[in-house]
């Protein structure tokens, strides 16, 4: 059961849903692939997609909505099962 | 007006605090703590923190702004442009705090900011309107007869969108029953707005706007701005006069801009956007903008006349100081906005720390920046860092002057635009003003840039 951490590439404004009235990208405990959205970085005025980066189980955000966060910032956790 | 609490940041919140010290009015300043240390901060008599670096957390707080522009005894508030600048609610809420706001009053940016009630303003004073549906649309059977009826190409735009946002064009019907559900969904959440309005797309178009004074009663026009240079309907350079129109056009135009800021009584400076159809002349209108413009810069020189100190002046109750007559175009002036974006990489925003900064200067240059060597562009804002803007006795004179004058700019630490600016000097149908709002789009595609220098 190896954790994996998602790192911001960027830095900038962290989004955890698409917009204010939508449900977050993803929710704890659901399954996820590689190249699924998990959060929103924005930097600019333009708006980042932060995918999962492995197959697996969706964990945790380590930060809250609208939290700024630094570039190689870890901000959610994904579980690969392995 | 003896205290002005300046509702904005980055090189606009200088450019206000400027105008109102000329004035004799002292400034506030307000600023998130990315901002804690910029230069509006130190420009200003009075520095009021408002919150975390979010805009929403800060800038985008109606509330704080105005319980801190009473708690510092300002009797004005200037929103600048973006932010709050075109909220009415904003608007009420200083007027019901006692507050002046500079601009027009809340009814008449409600008025101008909801695009079916500005085109029937607008239809009503006489102006040409984008042929289209009279009213914003929320069904698509109806859209698609609409559309029938103006002929393809037709674009459907949000009726409570803006700066571009929520637009799109389809070619045919079936194109129109595909992405007019989706369009008028998106529209639906992102500004709580779900009706289209549906409108003849002009295929070769120039984007045109008139500035415009008014003091309730009176209204003067400064002749027009040429914007049509635009990458994703944001503007890139921006030129007074238009040298894309005839002068019967001019004439006709800056008539009817006058004629619907008076027609709705407005009061404060003001912008009306019109679409020119480049084959044939025609023009029409597509909305008001209720603020000062990023661009205002090139009418300023253009006409020799302040228009923020006169937003100041006709806010704080006086009439307009300039009639019509008095009011003459003299040479050409063009504006270049210098971005961190990189023009290489899809115009991907960069910010970072600025190592090294030269900013141009001499005869004929004006430039509107926040920027400092050893300062730091932030994540947080829009990547807007300097407006280099540059006179000439006539077009030529002022394009090649800017040729001189982007040299001289240099700006290390960051990717900026500057390569793409410099390269669309080097082009014919810049020089020759044989451009619409498609040209630097097409020319993009088919000229990559090359990368941006990281120093």
């Amino acid at each position: 059961m190896a954790q994996r951490e998602v790192l911001s590439p960027i830095p900038g404004t962290f989004y955890r849903r698409p917009d204010p009235d939508s449900d977050p990208f993803v929710s704890e405990g659901q399954t996820v692939g590689a190249t699924d959205t998990v959060c929103l970085i924005e930097v600019m005025k333009n708006f980042h997609s932060v995918p999962a980066g492995v197959d697996g189980t969706f964990v945790e955000f380590l930060v809250e909505d609208e939290d700024v966060v630094g570039p190689g910032q870890p901000v959610a956790v994904v579980d690969d099962g392995s | 007006m003896n205290r002005l609490l300046i509702a904005n940041r980055g090189e606009i919140a200088l450019r206000i605090i400027r105008a109102a010290r000329d004035l004799g009015i002292e400034t506030v300043a307000v600023h998130s703590e990315a901002d804690a240390g910029a230069a509006h901060v130190r420009l200003a008599d009075v520095a009021v923190p408002i919150g975390p670096s979010p805009v929403g957390k800060s800038y985008l707080r109606s509330d704080t702004i105005v319980q801190a522009a009473v708690d510092a005894g300002a009797d004005a508030v200037h929103p600048g442009y973006g932010f709050l600048s075109e909220r009415a609610s904003f608007a009420r809420a200083c007027e019901e705090a006692g507050l002046t706001f500079v601009g027009p009053d809340a009814d008449t940016i409600d008025t101008m900011g909801d695009k079916v009630a500005a085109r029937v303003a607008a239809a009503k004073a006489g102006v040409p309107t984008v042929p289209g549906s009279d009213a914003a649309i929320a069904d698509t059977d109806e859209a698609a007869a609409v559309a029938t009826e103006l002929g393809y190409p037709v674009m459907l735009k949000a009726a409570g969108g803006g700066g571009g946002r929520g637009i799109r064009v389809v070619g045919d019907e079936r194109e129109l029953r595909r992405d007019f559900p989706m369009a008028s969904g998106e529209a639906g959440k992102a500004f709580g707005d779900p009706r289209m309005y549906v409108e003849r797309f002009v295929r070769r178009a120039r984007h045109v706007e008139v500035q415009v004074l008014g003091d309730g009663d009176n209204v003067v026009h400064l002749f027009e701005r040429e914007c049509s240079l635009q990458r994703r309907r944001q503007k890139v350079v921006e030129e007074a006069l238009s040298p894309g129109i005839s002068d019967d056009t001019r004439a006709a135009m800056t008539t009817a801009a006058a004629d619907l800021a008076r027609s709705v009584g407005y009061r404060s400076a003001g912008t009306v956007e019109f679409l020119v159809d480049n084959d044939t002349g025609e023009f029409f209108f597509i909305e008001m903008n209720t603020r000062i413009q990023v661009e205002h810069p090139v009418t300023e020189w253009l006409c020799g006349v302040d228009l923020v100190a006169e937003q100041l002046r006709i806010a704080a109750g006086e009439r307009l100081r300039i009639a019509q007559d008095d009011i003459a175009p003299r040479g050409a002036a063009i504006e270049f906005r210098v971005t961190a974006e990189d023009p290489a990489n899809n115009f991907f925003p960069s910010p970072g720390p600025i190592e090294r900064l030269q900013l141009p200067a001499g005869p004929w240059v004006r430039v509107d920046t926040w920027l400092e060597a050893g300062g730091e562009v932030t994540p947080f804002y829009d990547a807007l860092l300097a407006k280099v803007v540059v006179w000439g006795a006539d077009r030529a004179e002022a394009v090649a002057r800017s040729r001189r004058v982007l040299d001289e700019l240099v700006v290390e630490g960051i990717v900026t635009v500057l390569p793409m600016l410099t390269a669309i000097l080097a082009e014919e149908w810049f020089s020759s003003a044989d451009f619409h709002t498609g040209t630097l789009e097409q020319w993009l595609e088919t000229n990559p840039l090359a990368g941006g220098e990281r120093a």
